[in-house]
């Protein structure tokens, strides 16, 4: 079994050197930015990650189109300067510029708590905590009682905390704090997690209550700990480096570790892949089902290599139940395959469990292109998962932006490689999550009942919809602004805000937020919208549309039309009279380009800059919009009535 | 592999790693001789050849290595072993 550390997820690329040459030649920024964050999509060895680094920082300082910058402050105990240039390339592995500022050694306290610190002036968007357990624990002697074990355990936690607190008013996007690597010894052997004292046990509680208080304090977790007793602490941890400069994370562990880290920033960011597309021969069971029949695919039956496709199954039913969509993607004969799913006996997977269903003789780029359009998702939110390297290469080449794991030839690795390939790391876990896989079984049937229909009225109106909406409460906090983050489509300004900033628009008096969920007769589509206002103390008659996302579940359910009576209703009760808002034009919300137009909003001129247009309307001027969406008054989520109350009643209150 | 042909291994991977195609190594050569072959590079260095020959040097060597010509002579007596 290979460690993570390999990252055997990638495939190797070609001829590196010369590639990356030609890729640094090229004169265009944002073009050569481009051509670099390809090659980083490769598995590259330590040198040729500082290699494609050293040509990343030479690329361009400026900001370029569609690589977002993060200020990232790392605040370590350790040396980790050799982990920076994976950290960069990770990032540009999800088309993210990473600036890193890095205290000197050992005065990270020093600036976390010194306000005309170089720190405070780097103002940083993230902060990592990258902290050695030898430090937290070095006071503690091996004799120490149970007590005194305990004592030391909550001293260095609440030290922690003070220093998430400080590093959180300095980061708008927020914290990032490492879990500690247990490199200690055995003294006594496994009696070792029976000794208070004992560093290993230490070490162990440290991370049990470290994890249990970042998710209190809604710090994100880099769990080192965990992946590197996955590999063994060899692979993470090496103790001649150590010696060397204090290195605690081994070279070897450097492109993993910026892996990692990638992997919650882009998470936190919305950039992680939605969408798990399997192939089905060899892929999902084993056999060519087209040449050997239902009978004689090879799937579970006591067979090794069955209970290894069923483990795929398996693996890809658990994604499901957190929330990620399952796509089938096949050249095959539909009816063989849909008598698969409804007749094999052994069959994990169900047709209900499919939220796309690409199955037939077409080239596999056009079907992914369109199982990413009945899914209303982008082509960078697929991983196609299929055993064939004709196929694989074929993908990575028609289609850049699909993640395509490099599968390994034993179907024993399958759910390895794709569980170690990170593709679908997340940093919540909402009700939203839970219930996905029903709603996309329900969208199958609302979109069997659209078939039925002769006209779009007809089918709206036979959804029999209703909302419930209301202010953005504690309860609503952490899926509001997972949807703020994670929509890429219908999203107003892209503006990305951190669960601290929706809280705090939530309670200033210049704010109004505004969440929607929507229910039919198949069920509660959940969460589906948010949208953020806010007034200029000077100019209080005029409310802003921050940002406003919506779910693409939902579009074209007139759901935008009701939202905005809605809104409309709830800034006239503030006493506004204007309703203005900003269009920012990213790569992927194209589909609303014309909304506020749709809505009766007004281009405001003189006010564009390139991407960026300027809408408003007189709220004495607006028309209701007609709807099939009726207003729901309460919701069964929660017992408590305050925070379903209709925004206008509550506002009114205010 | 001769002490050259290891010569020109080591050659191209400084080369890589310090972004620098005019680096020109011989067996008496010292980090001295290399502009930007810092403490910190040569760490990397050392841990860039263990890994891409697959061996480990003693912690005393990495610190006596005074020439190329050393890290080539006990490169070649790991890679016997």
């Amino acid at each position: 079994m290979q460690p993570l550390t390999a990252m055997n997820w990638l495939a190797r690329p070609g001829d590196f050197r010369p590639a990356l040459k030609a890729a640094g030649a090229i004169g265009d920024t944002a073009e050569r930015l481009n051509a670099l964050a390809t090659l980083a999509q490769w598995r590259l060895d330590l040198v040729e990650t500082i290699q494609l680094d050293n040509a990343l920082r030479r690329a361009a300082a400026a900001e370029v189109k569609g690589f977002a910058t993060i200020r990232l402050a790392l605040l370590s105990s350790a040396t980790i300067d050799h982990l920076l240039p994976a950290m960069r390339v990770a990032a540009l592995r999800r088309r993210l510029r990473l600036e890193i500022y890095k205290p000197s050694f050992g005065q990270y306290r020093q600036e976390l708590f010194d306000p005309d610190s170089a720190l405070y002036a780097f103002r940083p968007d993230l902060v990592l905590l990258s902290l050695s357990a030898s430090e937290l624990i070095a006071g503690l002697s091996l004799a120490a009682s149970t007590e005194d074990a305990a004592r030391a355990e909550s001293a260095a936690l609440s030290g922690l905390r003070e220093l998430w607190r400080k590093a959180r008013e300095i980061a708008r996007a927020g914290v990032i704090q490492q879990s500690f690597l247990d490199t200690s010894d055995a003294l006594f052997g496994s009696f070792d997690r029976q000794v208070a004292g004992a560093p290993a046990r230490l070490i162990e509680r440290l991370n049990v209550a470290l994890a249990d208080a970042a998710a209190e304090d809604g710090v994100v977790l880099l769990d080192v700990a965990r992946f590197s007793a996955r590999d063994g602490l060899g692979h993470w941890f090496d103790v001649t480096r150590w010696l060397q400069g204090k290195i605690e994370i081994a070279p070897e562990a450097a492109s993993i570790y910026g892996e990692l880290l990638a992997r919650l920033i882009g998470a936190q960011r919305g950039l992680s892949k939605k969408c798990l597309v399997l192939d089905l021969d060899n892929t999902l069971w084993g056999g060519v089902v087209g040449d050997v029949g239902l009978e004689g695919i090879v799937l579970g039956q006591g067979s090794a290599t069955g209970e290894a496709h069923l483990a795929l199954q398996r693996y890809a039913k658990s994604l499901a139940e957190r929330g990620i969509i399952l796509a089938i993607c096949s050249k095959n004969e539909p009816a063989i395959v849909e008598s698969v799913f409804r007749d094999h006996p052994e069959m994990i997977l169900k047709r209900t469990d499919i939220a796309a269903f690409a199955v037939n003789w077409t080239d596999k780029a056009e079907n992914l292109r369109s199982v990413a359009t009945a899914l209303n998702i982008g082509l960078d939110s697929l991983v196609f998962v299929d055993d064939n390297p004709v196929e694989r290469a074929r993908i990575r080449e028609a289609l850049p932006m699909v993640a395509v794991p490099e599968l390994p030839d034993d179907p024993a690795n399958y759910v390895r490689c794709i569980a170690d390939a990170g593709y679908f790391e997340a940093v919540a876990f909402t009700e939203e999550d839970r219930q996905r896989a029903g709603q996309y079984a329900a969208n199958n049937e609302r979109e069997a009942l659209r078939g039925s229909f002769q006209s779009m009225d007809e089918f709206l109106r036979g959804l029999q919809m209703s909302v419930q909406y209301g202010p953005i409460t504690p309860v609503d906090l952490t899926r509001a602004t997972q949807l703020i983050n994670k929509t890429n489509q219908f999203n107003t300004t892209t503006r990305r805000l951190s669960t601290e900033e929706v809280s705090a628009l939530a309670a200033s008096p210049h704010g109004l937020t505004l969440q929607f969920r929507l229910l039919d007769r198949f069920g509660d589509n959940g969460l589906v919208s948010v949208m953020l206002l806010r007034s200029d103390p000077q100019q209080p008659q005029v409310l802003e549309v921050v940002n406003w996302v919506m779910s693409c579940r939902v579009f074209g359910r007139q759901l935008e039309d009701e939202a905005m009576n809605i809104a409309v209703e709830a800034a006239r009760t503030l006493g506004a009279a204007w309703l203005q808002a900003d269009f920012i034009a990213t790569k992927k919300n194209g589909v609303i380009s014309n909304l506020f137009e749709k809505l009766g909003f007004t281009r405001v001129e003189g006010e564009t800059v390139a991407e960026r247009s300027r809408w408003i309307i007189e709220l004495a001027d607006y028309t209701h919009r007609p709807t099939f969406i009726s207003r729901g008054e309460g919701h069964d989520r929660s017992g408590d009535a305050d925070d379903v109350r209709p925004v206008a009643a509550r506002s009114a209150g205010r | 592999m001769t002490d050259q042909e290891m010569l020109t291994t080591f050659d191209q991977l400084l080369r890589d790693l310090l972004g620098d195609e005019s680096i020109v190594l011989t067996m008496a050569s010292t980090r001295a001789d290399v502009p930007s072959w810092d403490s910190f590079q040569y760490v990397t260095f050392i841990a860039a050849a263990e890994m891409k020959l697959g061996i480990k040097f003693r912690i005393a060597d990495v610190e006596s290595f005074a020439t190329v010509g050393d890290i080539v002579k006990e490169t070649q007596k790991l890679l016997r072993k």
